[in-house]
């Protein structure tokens, strides 16, 4: 198996060693929704207690599926918080910075991003301004962070887009002369052009076709390779995250369910969730038939008790439904939230208190 | 519909001044009913009598109480303004949402004829309207004149919504289950573009009155009728103002300047609550 | 009387694109012809990148958007023919549309009943509210829904998979005999995709409705569908039996496609390292 070279750490290069020192840690994030619209409370837990590391140099993928606070999560560690989403509790720690991200005031907050900490989104082609040239984006992105004089600054820049393989000609162009995968080629370029130690990704090539999807892929990966910084990667295709991403996160509902190197994810997965993304993948030249699993995902506004997997879980058990399971450690580098997983996975503590403390918060009514 | 009006006088201060100022407005018009004189009748009281306990707002040259005139101007006014409105409205939405919908030969004949009312000078052409019905010129012809002058540009706004739903999927699948055009329009655009209709009503009713009150300030409409803008033109008529007769000039003006303000505050406040986001928001969907 | 469901013979869509200076044309879809059985209920996908003409086609043979050039027969009738609200209605109940965004596919200020209960009372011609509650929660158990489930909900109130499903539920009221689906599981997520693309499977075989299955999704279509239809800038470049086609594909184009399909096989990092460098490229 492929994961086996990875395991015991012996592999060399772009190859992250295992126990890599932490370039994002997250601790005990939850950030709600918190709306008033005439009167009516309500509150959205969509990032619910997640712990995770982001090591020095590796893809850090995060998988789920729509409105399981994936790109909630993102915001939160992007710093792009914005009312009615609010950040309750836990803490982000970047290496490049000495302190906690929210500890930042904001003048310190701008300078930091795109400096050194970037991101691709999918509609991030946006960014080149329509009427404007290719190079003028670069310039009013990019200038005033590199601190270089003018000539310095383009060679700088047509040297960087060498490196990623693209013409210095794209500089001349609108962005309407582009395609849609050039456009976004160029927008990492754009992002990874001040060498910024972590690169945040959010579903950056949903909206491409298969072909191109391809190549923008692998023009991530060089880039990431190439500037030696650390990404998290999000997106719902799993068969992106198994071309693209060296560890993966799986989350539902809120929270993180499973965590592991990709291979292993995909070798043995451990949740019943996880193992369902990884089953009902339909592959060409396999016929077996796919089974699709039951139910919805659960509204966030109102989860269900205890693992918020339970209802649509095959295994569900008594102790599921009364207590959520705490992400567990089984072995190095791999984490489980379920008890049919392994007898060691316990009750989550916090999890409980913040149960608890949300249902007070719960109410629907008018205020006043 | 009840609830999201108490919400929005709770909440949001322009709505409320807006609703209270037009409140008032509305509760002076109701008055009229209540009138000890009837409002066409002259020389029922003293001339020229200044505000008094006996005639709050005076009295003026034509013998009438300012007051109870009033009554009567601001109720015809009121209903002047919101029959253009209705009426311009109706037409509006028709043919906007037809335009949009429906594309094509029907879009280019509808629109080339709205383009010709959107160019149409409206001041000119009532005052034509006027000379060419002089004594039959009536309240109601002039209300149907003035509306098929307002409807052109708000035609064209509806429009605009209208080709953007036909493009959204929940058309295709109204279309596919077998509703008629006609449901389709009523039922599933019309929703989203009666906000604005709502908010565009009021500047209407705001539009229409202010030109009624300068084509009556200058004689051009049926004279008889009271409304503010004839109540301006007798006292002019009387040159109130060099009698001194400020009275009879002041409290019109001032009236009509409140409903003015109040249909304003409320389609701005109409305009901040029909931002269809925070509208569905606040119908529940999460996040 | 031909024995085909619907004939599409060179099918032409030109439109012109804007431009101060002359006007260009280009043909969204071009000379497109294929057929499908009426005796054999079928899944045909039409395999396409985004720009390639697969929704103009699928417009096209939903009757919404009208042809240059060619034919389109439902049953040997020509669509042309097709004018005039009762024949409309004629037509929509023998073939109905799935589409892409099931957020997108139901008003938000309406209920989503009230499609439901349209297409009972227009196309499967209920007449008392019985036989409209009865035609509606048949259509709903074909999916796996029930009307309690869905009556009086707001769209805003159900889950993607639980809309995308009711959306499939309504096209069957009519028990159309072609459902003609566009980009049906791309906004679905991965959980449902498979529920989605199950249940057409079970159209086919348990109710006999043939499914034009347009997907950018190859694997999806290679796990359902009986043939495809490969297109590129409006022409057809491959078609055939979806397993042969899928796994030998003949055309450099769909060699191509197929190559892009990113396999969950490929666990492990840097996949491609071996293609790289390539030559600098500028605009596609």
């Amino acid at each position: 198996m492929r994961q086996s070279g990875r395991d015991n750490g012996s592999t060399v290069g772009p190859h992250p060693p295992p126990e890599g020192a932490p370039a994002l840690s997250v601790d005990n994030l939850r950030a709600y929704y918190l709306t008033h619209y005439f009167g009516v409370e309500r509150e959205v837990r969509a990032v619910d207690d997640i712990s995770l590391v982001v090591r020095r140099n590796e893809i850090y993928g995060l998988a789920g599926e729509s409105s399981c606070g994936k790109t909630t999560f993102l915001k939160t560690v992007a710093a792009a918080v914005r009312p009615p989403l609010s950040v309750i509790g836990g803490s982000v720690q970047y290496a490049f910075l000495d302190r906690d991200l929210y500890a930042l005031n904001p003048a310190k907050l701008s300078a930091i991003r795109w400096r050194r900490l970037s991101y691709i989104t999918q509609g991030s082609m946006n960014v080149l301004n329509p009427v404007r040239r290719v190079r003028e984006s670069f310039i009013d992105f990019a200038y005033r962070h590199m601190g270089l004089k003018r000539r310095p600054f383009f060679a700088a820049v047509n040297e960087h887009l060498q490196r990623l393989h693209l013409a210095a000609s794209v500089l001349d162009a609108y962005p309407h002369e582009l395609s849609g995968g050039m456009k976004q080629r160029v927008t990492i370029a754009l992002a990874t052009i001040c060498r910024p130690e972590f690169i945040i990704a959010d579903e950056p090539t949903t909206a491409l076709d298969v072909i191109v999807q391809k190549d923008v892929l692998a023009m991530i990966r060089e880039a990431q390779q190439q500037i030696g910084s650390s990404m998290l990667f999000v997106t719902h295709d799993m068969t992106v995250h198994a071309n693209i991403a060296d560890r993966l996160g799986i989350m539902y509902a809120g929270r993180l369910v499973e965590e592991a190197p990709t291979a292993d994810i995909f070798a043995n997965p451990k949740h019943p969730y996880t193992a369902h993304l990884v089953a009902s993948l339909p592959r060409i030249g396999e016929q077996s038939r796919k089974e699709s699993l039951s139910g919805a995902p659960p509204n966030l506004a109102n989860p269900p008790s205890g693992c918020r997997f339970h209802p649509r879980c095959p295994l569900a058990m008594e102790v599921c439904r009364e207590a959520s399971p705490a992400l567990t450690t089984l072995a190095p580098g791999r984490r489980v939230a379920c008890y049919a997983a392994s007898p060691l996975v316990k009750p989550s503590p916090t999890a409980e208190r913040v149960a608890g403390a949300t249902h007070r918060a719960e109410r629907v009514g008018l205020v006043q | 519909m009840l609830r999201i009006l108490k919400d929005l006088f709770r909440y949001n201060r322009e709505f409320s001044l807006g609703a209270i100022l037009i409140l008032l407005v509305v509760a002076i018009s109701l008055a009229s009913f209540l009138s000890p004189y009837p409002s066409g009748m002259q020389y029922v009281v003293p001339f020229d009598a200044p505000p008094s306990w006996d005639h709050p707002f005076g009295t003026n040259s034509r013998g009438q109480d300012v007051f109870w005139q009033l009554t009567f101007a601001i109720r015809n006014s009121l209903l002047f303004g919101t029959a253009v409105a209705l009426l311009s409205r109706l037409i509006a939405i028709v043919v906007g949402l037809t335009s949009g919908y429906v594309g094509g030969m029907v879009d280019s004949v509808l629109m080339s004829i709205n383009d010709t009312f959107v160019v149409f000078p409206p001041f000119p052409i009532l005052v034509l309207v006027y000379f060419i019905f002089k004594d039959h010129m009536s309240w109601a012809l002039l209300a149907v004149a003035m509306a098929c002058l307002g409807w052109a540009y708000d035609a064209r706004l509806i429009r605009s919504m209208a080709l953007s739903l036909r493009t959204r999927e929940f058309t295709t699948q109204s279309l596919f289950s077998g509703m008629s055009t006609g449901q389709i329009l009523a039922e599933e655009h019309l929703p989203y573009v009666l906000p604005i209709v709502f908010a565009t009503t009021m500047n209407n009713i705001n539009w229409s009155i202010g030109l009624e009150v300068t084509l009556s300030v200058i004689g051009f409409t049926n004279i008889d009728t009271p409304t503010i803008g004839t109540m301006i033109y007798w006292a002019n008529q009387h040159t109130a103002l060099v009698a001194g007769v400020w009275w009879w000039i002041a409290f019109p003006v001032g009236l009509v300047i409140i409903t003015f303000v109040g249909l304003y505050l409320l389609s701005v406040s109409m305009n901040e609550y029909i931002d269809p986001r925070s509208r569905l928001s606040g119908m529940g969907g999460a996040a | 009387m031909s024995g085909n469901l619907l004939e599409v013979e060179r099918l032409t869509k030109r439109f012109a694109i804007g431009g101060l200076f002359g006007r260009g044309r280009f043909n969204a879809v071009d000379d497109v012809s294929f057929k499908v059985d009426a005796g054999q209920p079928q899944i045909l996908a039409i395999i396409g990148e985004s720009g390639s003409g697969k929704t103009t086609l699928a417009r096209m043979i939903l009757n919404t958007l009208a042809p240059t050039s060619g034919a389109i027969r439902f049953r040997g009738q020509d669509l042309l023919g097709v004018r005039g609200r009762k024949r409309r209605l004629d037509f929509m109940r023998e073939v109905q549309p799935i589409l892409q965004n099931p957020y997108e596919a139901f008003n938000p200020l309406k209920r989503v009943d009230r499609y439901l209960y349209a297409s009972a009372t227009r196309l499967a011609g209920a007449k008392s509210q019985k036989a409209r509650d009865e035609a509606v929660n048949d259509a709903l158990q074909k999916v796996g829904l029930s009307l309690t489930e869905v009556k009086g909900r707001f769209p805003h109130e159900l889950s993607g998979g639980q809309l995308q499903r009711t959306a499939i539920a309504r096209a069957l009221i009519s028990s159309p005999a072609l459902i003609v689906a566009d980009e049906p599981v791309s906004m679905v997520d991965a959980s449902l995709r498979m529920s989605i693309v199950n249940l057409f499977g079970r159209l086919r075989d348990e109710l006999r409705v043939s499914i034009l299955y347009i997907t950018h999704d190859l694997a999806t279509a290679y796990y359902v569908s009986d043939r495809v239809i490969i297109i590129q800038k409006g022409k057809v470049v491959e078609t055939g039996p979806a397993r042969e086609v899928l796994i030998h594909p003949q055309h450099p184009y769909s060699v191509l496609l197929k190559e892009s399909v990113l396999s969950p096989d490929d666990v492990g990092q840097g996949a491609w390292e071996g293609e790289r460098p390539r030559p600098p490229s500028q605009t596609a």
